[in-house]
C-alpha cells in the first residue's frame, strides 16, 4: 500500500508497528527469514506457528531482548530500533512472557516495581496496582508473596505490570495455557476492553479455538517465514493447524473402550505432608485406573499435581504403603526403580531435568529409564550398541526430529523431546503409564501424535493416567475425568457425561456447589 | 580484677572478635543474594590483611592502610568475578582456588613484614561513658572498625530490603533469566556485588592484622573466612542473624581463652575448636526450618548465567 511513512494519506493512521524483512540467524538455524508484519492500532492479532517456527524469536526482537541481523522496524510510522526491554517499554511495548518472569520470594509490589523503570515509592505503587487491577477486574493483593499465588494470579501480576505503563502494544506469549476456562474467559474480557481502548495486542497461542474467538487477524509462521495471513474467524481450527504445519492434520480418534479390566493402580486415602512451604499437600485422595482405560486428572497447576506425580512415581515415599497399590502390590514404600519393576512407566511434566538429562545424548537418555525393562545393561556394563539401537527405534517409531541418537536432549524442541520421552516409556510395554502434561508447549502435529500413542497404549491393555491442565486434551484422551483442587480429588465422571464448563467449575473449586445466579465463580482461597 | 571487670573485658573482647567475621559475612551475604557463591572469602581476607598491614607500616597511615586493604580485597575478588561471570568458570572450584591463591599471595607479600609490631587503631574514649562498669568498655571503648561493622548490619538490611538497587540485586539472585528478560544487567550487578564482598572481606582481614592482633603472620585468619561463609548460610541470609552468629563466635572465642587462662585441665586444642563448633551447632539448630531457608535462599545461587542462552 505504501513504502514510506510520508506517503501515508492523512486520514489513515500509520500502523502501530510494522516489521519489514526481519531476519535473525542463530548458529545452525535461520530463526526468522525476511518476516513482514503489520499491527494496526486496537486490533488483536494472532501470531501462529508450530514449535520452532520462530514466533518467540520474533517477539523477543520486538521487545528488545534479541536484535535482528537485518530488517526494519517502524513504530507508529517511524523507523525505530529497540536496544533493550527498557527501550521497548519506553515506546509503549509491554510483554507477558510464557514462562512468567516473576520472582517467587518477592511480593507482588516488588515484582511489579522491577518491571517499571520509574517505580516510585512502594506505598504509592501498591495503591496504583490496586486501582488498575480493580479497573480491569484483575483482583490482586499487592502485599502477598508471589509463591502464594495461583498461576492465574501470577499472570495477573504480569498483566498489571504491563498495564501500569499504558502500553500501546501488548505481547502475550501463550497466556492461557495455564488457566482454567473461566479464568481464560475473564482474560479475554480484559483483552477486548484493552483493544477497545486502542491498545494493540499481539497474541501467541497454540489453542486455535481461542484464537478464532479472540483475534481478528492472524499471521502464520512456518520455519521462520511468513507463509500466510488470514482472518481466523473465517477459518476452522483444523484449517489453521494445517496452515501452520503445511500438511494435513491427523486428529486421533478414541475408539470406544471395550471392557475396563482389573485395576492396575489403586490409590486409597493418600495424604501427604511436605516440608516445602510452596507445596500443596494431598488430602485423602482415592482413585483407581483399570487396564485398558485412560483416566484424566484436570486441575490448575499448583493444586497438588506435582505432589501426586511424586507420590505415584516413588520420588516421595508414603508412610502407609497400602495407599498406593500397583498391580496388587502395596508400593507406597517402594522407590522409583522398584515401581518400574512392577510395570509402572512414568513421564514427568518437566521434560528437561526430570524426564531427560539435558546434557546427555538421546541414547544415554534412552538408557536411563529403559535399562529397567530392556536388556541394555549386561553384568553392570552398558551395552552401548543396544542402547543406540533402542534410541534409534524410538526416534523412528515416534517421528522424533533430531540429529540421530547422538543429539543432546536439550537440542530438541519441546515437542520432539516429549515424543522421545513418551516413546521411550511406551516401548517398554508398561502395564501402567503415568503422564504429566503430555503436550504442554507442544504444537498441534506433535500433540496429535502423542495423543494417538497414548490412546493406542491404553487400547492395547495398559492403564494410563494423564494429569493435565489442558481440558481439550483431557476430553480427547480420557475415558473418565477427575479434578484436583487444593490437594483434594473429585469423584471421576465418564467423559461423555460431563462438559468442559462442568469440569472448569470443579477446577475453580466448586466441588458440589453450583455457581451463583450470575454464574460468578467463587474461589475458595 | 573483680568479676565485674572480667565480665566487662570479656564483653569488650567479644565485640572485637566478632568484627572480622561480621565484615566478611555481610559482604558474602550481599554476594550470595546476587546469586554468586564465592568460596574465596578466606583468601580475600588474607590479602586484605597483609596489604593493609604493609601499607600502614610503610606510610604510617592506618586510614590509607584500611582503604588499600578494601581495594586489595576487591581486586582479588575481581579475579574471581572475571573467571566465573565472564569466562563461566565453575564458582565452587574458582572460589576454592581463590582461597589457595590468597594464602600464597599474602605469604609472598608479607615475607618482609613478619614480626613487625604495629600500634593498632585508636580506641574511642568518652569520659564518663567509657568508664561505666561492665558495658562501658564494650559499648564506648572500641575502635572505628568495630562500630563500622555493626553499622553495616542495618545498612546492608536497608539496602537489600528498602532500596530499589537492593530489590534488583535480590531479583537477580532469585531468577537471573527473568531479571535479564526485564532488561537488568545481570553480570554487571553481580560483578559489583562480588567487588563489594571482596572489599568487606579485605576490611575484615585488615581488622585482624592492624588491630585485633596488630602484626602479620601467615594464615592469620585461621579459618574465619570459612566461618563467615557458614554464618551466611546458617543465618538464612539475614543480616541481623549474621550479627548474632558473629557475636556468638566472638563470645565463645573469648570465653575459651579465659578458660585456658584459668588453667582448666582440658587440652587447649579442644578449647580452640569450641568457637567453631558452637557457632556451627547453634546456627544449624536455629536454621533447621526448611521453610525459612527456601524463602530466603537465593534460588540462582551458584548457577552460571549466560545472557544468550
Amino acid at each position: 500500500m505504501h513504502s514510506h511513512a510520508e506517503t501515508i494519506p492523512p486520514d489513515a493512521a500509520p500502523p502501530r508497528l510494522e516489521l519489514r524483512g526481519i531476519t535473525k540467524r542463530f548458529p545452525g538455524c535461520l530463526a526468522n527469514d525476511h518476516v513482514d508484519l503489520i499491527l494496526k492500532p486496537g486490533e488483536i492479532h494472532a501470531l501462529l506457528g508450530e514449535n520452532g517456527a520462530g514466533k518467540s524469536t520474533l517477539v523477543k526482537m520486538i521487545y528488545g531482548v534479541l536484535h535482528a541481523d537485518s530488517g526494519v522496524m517502524l513504530w507508529q510510522g517511524k523507523e525505530t530500533t529497540v536496544p533493550n526491554p527498557a527501550g521497548a517499554r519506553k515506546l509503549g511495548i509491554g510483554m507477558v512472557f510464557q514462562h512468567f518472569s516473576l520472582f517467587d520470594t518477592l511480593t507482588v509490589t516488588e515484582n511489579i516495581a522491577l518491571g517499571l523503570d520509574e517505580a516510585g515509592p512502594m506505598e504509592a505503587l501498591a495503591e496504583r496496582i490496586r486501582t488498575v487491577s480493580e479497573r480491569y477486574g484483575l483482583a490482586l493483593d499487592p502485599a502477598r508473596h508471589v509463591f502464594h499465588l495461583s498461576v492465574g494470579e501470577r499472570q495477573r501480576v504480569e498483566i498489571v505490570r504491563c498495564l501500569l505503563q499504558d502500553p500501546k502494544l501488548l505481547i502475550m506469549d501463550e497466556p492461557t495455557s495455564v488457566l482454567t476456562p473461566q479464568e481464560a474467559a475473564k482474560l479475554f474480557e480484559t483483552l477486548r476492553r484493552l483493544a477497545a481502548e486502542g491498545c494493540t495486542i499481539l497474541y501467541i497461542s497454540h489453542k486455535l479455538e481461542e484464537i478464532r474467538a479472540l483475534c481478528s487477524r492472524a499471521t502464520v509462521l512456518r520455519a521462520g517465514k511468513v507463509v500466510g495471513a488470514c482472518d481466523p474467524r473465517q477459518e476452522t481450527a483444523r484449517g489453521l493447524a494445517e496452515m501452520m504445519m503445511g500438511a494435513e492434520l491427523a486428529i486421533p480418534e478414541r475408539p470406544p473402550q471395550a471392557q475396563a479390566g482389573a485395576p492396575r493402580l489403586s490409590v486409597r486415602h493418600l495424604s501427604t505432608t511436605s516440608a516445602n512451604p510452596f507445596a500443596t499437600n494431598l488430602k485423602d485422595v482415592s482413585f483407581e485406573v483399570r487396564a485398558g482405560e485412560i483416566l484424566g486428572i484436570a486441575g490448575v497447576a499448583g493444586n497438588g499435581q506435582a505432589e501426586l506425580m511424586a507420590a505415584l512415581s516413588g520420588e516421595t515415599l508414603i508412610a502407609d504403603a497400602t495407599s498406593v497399590v500397583i498391580e496388587g502390590t502395596a508400593a507406597g514404600q517402594l522407590g522409583p526403580r522398584a515401581r518400574r519393576a512392577l510395570g509402572l512407566a512414568f513421564v514427568p511434566e518437566e521434560r528437561l531435568g526430570r524426564g531427560a538429562v539435558p546434557e546427555l545424548s538421546l541414547s544415554e537418555n534412552a538408557l536411563l529409564s529403559g535399562y529397567a525393562r530392556e536388556p541394555l545393561v549386561r553384568g553392570g556394563m552398558v551395552h552401548f550398541a543396544r542402547a543406540r539401537a533402542y534410541a534409534e527405534t524410538i526416534i523412528k517409531g515416534f517421528n522424533v526430529v533430531a540429529h540421530g541418537h547422538r543429539a543432546e536432549a536439550r537440542s530438541l524442541s519441546g515437542g520432539n523431546l516429549q515424543k522421545f520421552i513418551i516413546g521411550r516409556e511406551i516401548l517398554q510395554r508398561p502395564k501402567l503409564l503415568v503422564v504429566g502434561q503430555p503436550t504442554w508447549g507442544v504444537d498441534a502435529g506433535a500433540a496429535a501424535a502423542i495423543h494417538k500413542a497414548l490412546i493406542g497404549l491404553a487400547r492395547s491393555g495398559a492403564a494410563v493416567l494423564v494429569i493435565s491442565q489442558d481440558l481439550d486434551e483431557l476430553f480427547v484422551l480420557s475415558d473418565r475425568i477427575s479434578v484436583l483442587f487444593h490437594g483434594r480429588l473429585s469423584d471421576s465422571r465418564p467423559t461423555h457425561e460431563t462438559s468442559v464448563e462442568r469440569i472448569g467449575l470443579l477446577m475453580g473449586g466448586l466441588f458440589g456447589t453450583p455457581p451463583d445466579e450470575d454464574g460468578e465463580i467463587v474461589r475458595a482461597v | 580484677m573483680s568479676d565485674l571487670a572480667i565480665l566487662g573485658s570479656i564483653l569488650a573482647a567479644m565485640f572485637a572478635a566478632a568484627t572480622p567475621l561480621l565484615f566478611a559475612a555481610l559482604g558474602e551475604l550481599v554476594v550470595e543474594k546476587s546469586g554468586v557463591l564465592n568460596l574465596g572469602v578466606e583468601g580475600m581476607m588474607l590479602v586484605g590483611a597483609v596489604c593493609g598491614f604493609a601499607v600502614t607500616v610503610q606510610t604510617g597511615s592506618a586510614t590509607t592502610g584500611l582503604v588499600v586493604a578494601a581495594l586489595a580485597g576487591a581486586a582479588t575478588s575481581s579475579l574471581f568475578a572475571l573467571l566465573t561471570l565472564f569466562l563461566l568458570a565453575n564458582q565452587v572450584a574458582t572460589g576454592l582456588a581463590l582461597t589457595l591463591f590468597g594464602v600464597g599471595l599474602s605469604a609472598l607479600i608479607g615475607q618482609g613484614f613478619v614480626g613487625i609490631p604495629l600500634e593498632g587503631l585508636p580506641k574511642l574514649n568518652i569520659p564518663g561513658l567509657t568508664d561505666l562498669p561492665v558495658v562501658g568498655q564494650a559499648l564506648f571503648g572500641q575502635d572505628i572498625l568495630v562500630y563500622l561493622a555493626i553499622a553495616a548490619v542495618p545498612l546492608v538490611h536497608l539496602f537489600l530490603y528498602h532500596s530499589r538497587a537492593g530489590l534488583v540485586l535480590r531479583a537477580v539472585g532469585e531468577n537471573h533469566t527473568a531479571a535479564h528478560a526485564l532488561g537488568y544487567k545481570v553480570l554487571r550487578i553481580r560483578f559489583l556485588a562480588v567487588l563489594f564482598g571482596g572489599a568487606m572481606a579485605g576490611l575484615g582481614g585488615a581488622f585482624l592484622s592492624m588491630d585485633y592482633t596488630p602484626m602479620w603472620a601467615e594464615n592469620m585468619t585461621s579459618g574465619r573466612g570459612w566461618i563467615a561463609l557458614a554464618l551466611v548460610v546458617f543465618a538464612t541470609w539475614k543480616p541481623a542473624r549474621v550479627m548474632l552468629g558473629a557475636w556468638l563466635f566472638g563470645g565463645v572465642t573469648i570465653l575459651q581463652l579465659h578458660v585456658q587462662g584459668m588453667g582448666v585441665e582440658v587440652p587447649s586444642q579442644l578449647l580452640s575448636m569450641l568457637p567453631y563448633l558452637a557457632t556451627v551447632l547453634v546456627l544449624v539448630l536455629i536454621s533447621r526450618d526448611v521453610a525459612r531457608i527456601r524463602l530466603n535462599a537465593p534460588a540462582s545461587l551458584g548457577k552460571l548465567f549466560h545472557p544468550d542462552a
